[in-house]
């Protein structure tokens, strides 16, 4: 009960924090606003890589269809704007307050739905298989998309497209819009997920980590669970694609939608630091990597790739089960043994 | 009515045959036993029966219905499990944890993003103690001894209220002081819970004090099957168990 009320006085700490952190520094509201990104990225991830023991390599797949699907819902709703211009790639429609907020939410919503069904239908197709197999049929999904992507000329092609420009006569502008959307998205994210974790569909997922063998001849429909899991990660995970592109301004299939070596690794890594298969993990991950990886951008230039490399070798190495893992396991090793002192 | 019946099942892996023909019955409410030498195929069968792998030909029938193309949570979730010789756990899950996800989480869908209910937490803590596990509740259940996983297993099993349970050498590693209490138990959880018991034993006493019904395999095939007396005595189990 005690651990329990510190957490949550943590938690609000934590969020007033947040609320009030963009008036504080706003030369770097953009910057706090991808910390929110990449929180969701890692505890989407987490969902099944750590939670269910499946790590996925593809789920970058489901971030850029959530980013496309909205900017065409965004540049199509209220216009036409299509057939003036040669090149898709250059269209800018320019929406006023009430379209651009309509167009958003609906193109987010729809990315979302358009990301379910793509784990779903992906799901029922390769979570049958177990772990290993899963994660190299998600290999190449990221890459398969922007290959395919780069092929249409509705989505921009290779050049990619534009998002609509943020009415300016608003009172909140763009940066700070953004912000306190994530912020919400993200806290969205981590209760929901927390919720999920404590309950009988969390235990589930954990159950097919331990022994998936076990659980399908205690009658677990595992795939089922698998599908599910990864179902909700897409929601999330789209969502937060959606509100990627129209932060950056525009949209790319290789180096921002489905962008492998970027945010399609960093979920990974972020999730497997901090701490894979806890809530808290995904989250510190999610701020230590963020932070250093903006650290070494702006004080080691060219090296800054370098730099990240040698943190993720080392939190490989000598941090497998990441920092929260290794209390955990602490924790529990003392657990142990009170409870063989308490019996002798 | 037979509960379980297997009709002429053969089993091979490649070039090995594990099963030859093998039929069995078990009726209702009765503890039926399997013995055999190692390597007789006592395990592929059992796996045979769960769905764990297709059968090569023969019919299994439980409750009336042939199940031998089933997967295996749809045979589980008919009221058939089973338990390994090796055990399975949820290692890195508590005790707790590993009875909880036991109960019937299908059942209801709808509920499945909650917690627990109350009556799974009862009945988690009543099987646990009815096992002795009761004091290690809170421990994972990877940390406990080969012997307690044993008994968390079949806990864990109680918890879904099987029609059947067939459990695969259930002392095999477990602490021969407890293994006459264990024997209690699967005779109470017979009567008392009217489960009908399949049971794989290496244990000659063991399955002679259980069973009501023995059958040997040998080879891949059934050598003999009767009452424990019977078996006792039957020259071909004898020379079966001597020779090998
Ligand atoms: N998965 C498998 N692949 C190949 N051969 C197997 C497999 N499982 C069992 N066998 C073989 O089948 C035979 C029967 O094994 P098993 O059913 O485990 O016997 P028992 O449980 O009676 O000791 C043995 O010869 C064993 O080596
Ligand atoms: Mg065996």
């Amino acid at each position: 009960m005690i651990i329990k009320n510190k957490q949550n006085n943590f938690i609000w700490l934590g969020l007033a924090i947040s609320a009030i952190a963009p008036f504080f520094f706003p030369n770097h509201i953009t910057l706090l606003t991808y910390i929110w990104v990449m929180i969701i990225l890692a505890l989407t991830w987490d969902m099944l890589g750590g939670q269910t023991g499946y790590t996925s390599f593809g789920n970058i797949l489901f971030f850029g269809v959530g980013m496309y699907v909205c900017a065409v819902v965004q540049r199509d709703m209220f216009s036409s704007g299509l057939d003036r211009f040669e090149r898709v790639s250059e269209v800018v429609v320019s929406l006023n307050a009430s379209e651009y907020f309509i167009s958003l939410a609906v193109g987010t919503f729809s990315g979302a739905i358009v990301a379910v069904l793509l784990a779903v239908i992906l799901g029922s197709g390769i979570l049958g298989m177990r772990g290993h197999y899963f994660a190299i049929c998600t290999l190449g999904l990221g890459h398969a998309a922007a290959e395919i992507t780069s092929g249409i000329e509705y989505l921009g092609a290779g050049s990619g497209m534009v998002t609509p420009i943020y009415p300016s006569e608003l009172l909140v502008g763009k940066e700070g819009f953004y912000y306190y959307a994530f912020l919400l998205v993200a806290i969205t994210t981590f209760f929901l997920f927390r919720k999920i974790y404590q309950s009988q569909f969390g235990l589930a997922l954990n159950a097919i980590r331990d022994n998936e063998n076990k659980a399908e001849s205690m009658g677990i429909h595992t795939t089922q669970y698998k599908i599910a899991g990864w179902s909700i990660s897409a929601f999330f995970l789209a969502i937060a694609g959606a509100g990627v592109g129209n932060v950056i301004g525009f949209i790319d299939p290789v180096e921002i939608a489905f962008s492998g070596p970027t945010f399609g690794v960093w979920m990974i890594v972020m999730a497997i630091l901090g701490g894979k298969g806890t809530i808290w993990g995904p989250v510190l991950g999610a701020i230590i990597l963020y932070s250093a990886k903006e650290t070494f951008w702006t004080y080691l230039l060219g090296w800054d790739k370098v730099a990240l490399g040698l943190l993720i070798l080392i939190v490989v190495v000598y941090f497998p089960k990441g920092i929260l893992g290794y209390f955990k396991e602490r924790k529990q090793l003392s657990n142990s043994i009170l409870s063989q002192k308490g019996e002798s | 009515m037979d509960l379980l019946s297997v009709n002429s099942v053969n089993k091979s892996y490649g070039g090995v045959i594990a099963n030859i023909d093998v039929s069995l019955t078990v009726p209702k409410g009765k503890i039926v036993g399997i013995i055999g030498p190692n390597g007789s195929g006592k395990t592929t069968l059992f796996n045979s029966i769960v769905g764990h792998h297709p059968i090569d030909s023969g019919e299994i029938y439980f409750n009336g219905e042939e199940i031998s193309s089933l997967p295996i949570p749809k045979i589980a979730r008919l009221g058939m499990l089973r338990t390994f010789q090796q055990t399975h756990i949820y290692g890195k899950m508590t005790c707790i944890q590993n009875m909880q996800i036991s109960s019937d989480i299908d059942a209801n869908w709808k509920r499945v993003f909650n917690p627990f209910s109350k009556d799974v937490d009862e009945m988690v803590n009543e099987l646990l103690a009815f096992v002795g596990l009761y004091k290690k509740r809170f421990l994972l259940a990877g940390d406990l001894s080969f012997g307690q996983q044993k008994l968390l297993e079949f806990a864990m099993a109680l918890m879904k209220k099987p029609t059947i349970l067939l459990l695969d050498e259930p002392t095999a590693g477990v602490n021969p002081t407890l293994i006459n209490g264990l024997i209690d138990r699967l005779h109470q959880v017979n009567e008392e819970k009217g489960i009908t018991l399949l049971v794989i034993e290496h244990n000659m006493r063991v399955v002679m004090n259980l069973a009501e019904h023995i059958y040997c395999l040998a080879n891949g095939t059934m050598l003999a099957d009767g009452k424990p007396d019977e078996i006792q005595n039957d020259q071909r189990v004898i020379d079966a168990y001597l020779g090998n």
